[in-house]
């Protein structure tokens, strides 16, 4: 049982991230009908620039509290990763906003091995280690000592978290801005004769996009403590397959997708390896009765296909469900 | 092609130079032995991708479907040569009945994989293969526990290399005084097969199933109107990419003789595809030239940007390998943006990227 809720926590923080990373995913998606593929690199941007700012205040030995530093960090990193997204939107999408789906979808791929490389140029080609400048302090969520416990760094995570939805919640359906995106998600032409600047609204959603990916990129950086050119990559995917699950272009859904992603997939690690123990069968042949007999493990799936389950969800999810769980139907020509 | 082979205007000369150009790709390698062994396998690579690219160019180009987990094809079936053809299990079939086999569970993978996603919109359909490339990765990593099946990140070593009876591709004969090596032979069947693939892939072009690839492309409302089943065809298009994508895996693993899971990595996807789009969706002819240009690219570039930069700074700020990437990256982007019908445009591609003002 402690195991379950050690896991259920461990995935509610690394499903925040995953919902961060699947709302800027969504929101470009709900707006224009474009999978941003460089949207992961824009996480690892913000990733990138934050280690930078840290590195160099902890080294210039800053009289900052921890968390302050990496505030810094994330202050640093927003800006660069908003003009990240708006440069992308101006240079890659807007131009071929009237092609066939095709084209922006290979220039995004572009994009995102040019943005890769170039970070690998800037960085490293290394991991590079993330200072651990906030003292990881473990409290017991029961009242067993050797129970499940949470972080301060997990809390810190899915409270930001909460924070920003909240944040982007209010801003897209309290304020002028968000009623001029939600207009424009429903029909530019109208939207733009209602006298909205259809360009300015796009921008701002890339921008908003990537200010949020900027903060999930830190999150993940101070999470596992290490940050790696094509980071990315996986995340990104990963946070697709959320933004699918929850319903792709719903804000909600990205949300929901994110959390049960980041849940189903840390159960899962935490799990398959005990379900796939091909021992419990052990009595159905002799060979696998000895290497069991002497302690071996014979297990089927370990944990090191953690990476498998986003798809298996997204996958299973476009088969049985293809609007997602939030979402509305998503036909072939819409 | 027909262009080429059309014979009526001025046949005798149409025909020299056919000969000319056969008698240079027959002499190619004799004259890159002579710069060195290495240039004859470059020269093999690039064939292979050629291969590869053609076979994407069906999914990307005919049919206008985006693949971005193409390489997990090609992985598969040089895995399925690599275990049936070397002493990981001991299994040694002759390579006409591995390739085959090869190419069957590739389209097989291709299959499962598009049934799900083909009736769904095409940018789905990219995710779906994006992740799916990493899955195939994921387990040829791990597949060596608890049975060891792939060996892990190790790979499998001493794969066999084509063999018709005792004429081995790896040895090297003496033929008329002039001696083929290993990578020689290689050469003259790729090329033997490379022209095949080329005539099945401009017969497939003006074929039914090509045309209605073509009509699926370009309006899929009107092409089901029209009586076309277009989810068996676009997952015709899907498997029969894959297939091409196993054969290329299984000679890649002949002529390597050891593969791993690093050969397999979403770059190469990615490289596969800017190879199409360089060159010109759809065209199958510049699609070719796409997938040499950016084979020898790499080459090209370790010879000039290493001695420039040690020139220049002194020391090497930017690996070639990297400058190699970016040149990909830029080259999708910018064909995007500026030529999206690629180099060598098809001219019904042409007409249908335009950015519609």
């Amino acid at each position: 049982m402690d195991i379950f809720l050690q896991q259920i926590i461990n995935g509610l923080t690394l499903g925040s991230v995953y919902a961060i990373v699947a709302l800027g995913y969504t929101m470009v998606y709900g707006i224009i009908q474009l999978i941003n593929f460089a949207h992961g690199e824009v996480v690892m941007i913000g990733a990138m620039v934050a280690y930078s700012v840290i590195v160099a205040l902890v080294g210039a030995g800053a009289p900052l509290p921890p968390l302050a530093i990496v505030l810094c960090g994330a202050l640093a990193a927003i800006p660069v990763c908003m003009a990240v997204g708006f440069t992308l939107e101006r240079v890659a999408y807007r131009p071929l906003r009237r092609a066939p789906r095709l084209a922006p979808l290979i220039t995004a791929i572009g994009l995102s091995i040019i943005l890769q490389h170039l970070a690998m140029i800037v960085w490293s080609r290394n991991p590079l280690p993330y200072p651990q400048v906030i003292q990881s302090v473990s409290y017991h969520v029961t009242g067993n000592p050797n129970g499940a416990t949470i972080t301060n760094v997990q809390i810190a995570i899915i409270c930001m978290s909460v924070l920003l939805m909240a944040g982007l919640t209010t801003l897209v359906y309290r304020t002028k801005l968000g009623i001029a995106m939600r207009a424009t998600a429903q029909n530019q032409q109208v939207a733009g004769l209602m006298g909205i600047d259809i360009n300015k609204v796009i921008a701002l959603t890339f921008v908003i996009a990537g200010g949020l990916g900027s903060v999930a990129g830190v999150m993940v950086g101070t999470y596992y403590g290490i940050a790696h050119y094509q980071m990315g990559f996986l995340l990104g995917l990963k946070a697709f397959s959320a933004a699918v699950l929850g319903g792709i272009g719903n804000l909600a859904g990205a949300m929901l997708g994110g959390l049960l992603l980041g849940i189903i997939e840390a159960l899962g690690a935490g799990y398959v390896g005990d379900i796939t123990d091909l021992c419990r069968f052990a009595s159905w042949s002799d060979a696998l009765a000895a290497r069991c007999a002497s302690g071996e493990h014979v297990v089927l799936f370990g944990s090191n296909y953690q990476d498998v389950f986003a798809f298996i969800v997204l996958i299973v999810v476009l088969v049985f469900r293809p609007s997602g769980l939030l979402g509305e139907r998503v036909s072939d020509r819409a | 092609m027909r262009a080429l082979v059309d014979t009526k205007g001025h046949p005798v000369l149409v025909w020299v130079g056919l000969a000319l150009v056969g008698l240079a790709l027959v002499a190619l390698p004799f004259a890159l032995a002579g710069i060195g062994t290495a240039w004859v396998r470059i020269t093999n690579l690039a064939i292979l991708f050629v291969f590869l690219a053609l076979g994407l160019n069906i999914v990307v180009g005919f049919a206008g479907l985006l693949d971005l987990g193409y390489i997990a094809f090609y992985a598969v079936g040089a895995y399925a040569y690599a275990l049936l053809a070397s002493p990981h299990f001991g299994i040694h079939l002759p390579f006409w009945v591995i390739l085959p086999i090869g190419a069957a569970i590739a389209c097989l993978f291709g299959v499962l994989l598009g049934a799900p996603t083909l009736k769904l919109r095409g940018d789905y359909l990219a995710i779906v293969t994006l992740g799916f490339g990493e899955i195939v990765r994921i387990f040829l990593n791990n597949l060596s526990q608890p049975v060891n099946i792939t060996n892990g990140p190790q790979g499998v070593t001493l794969i066999d290399p084509l063999r018709i009876g005792t004429f081995s591709f790896r040895d090297t004969d003496t033929f008329a005084g002039l001696a083929f090596t290993g990578p020689v032979k290689y050469y003259y069947f790729l090329l033997v097969v490379l022209l095949a693939i080329i005539v099945i892939n401009l017969r497939l072009q003006d074929s039914r199933i090509g045309r209605a690839w073509e009509a699926i492309r370009e309006d899929e409302v009107a092409a089901r109107a029209m009586g076309i089943n277009t989810r068996n065809m676009k997952l015709l298009a899907f498997a029969m990419g894959a297939s091409f994508g196993g054969i290329a895996g299984g000679m890649f693993s002949a002529m390597q003789g050891f593969i791993s899971p690093e050969s397999f990595i979403l770059i190469e996807s990615i490289m596969v595809l800017a190879m199409v789009v360089l060159g010109g969706m759809g065209n199958v002819w510049g699609v070719i030239v796409g997938a040499l240009l950016l084979s020898f690219a790499p080459e090209v570039l370790r010879y000039t940007v290493e001695p420039a930069q040690q020139a220049l700074f002194g020391r090497m700020l930017v690996e070639p390998e990297v400058i190699r990437m970016l040149l990909f990256g830029f080259a999708l982007v910018l064909m995007m943006l500026f030529r999206p019908a690629g180099l060598l445009p098809s001219a019904t591609r042409k007409r249908e990227l335009e950015v519609r003002r």
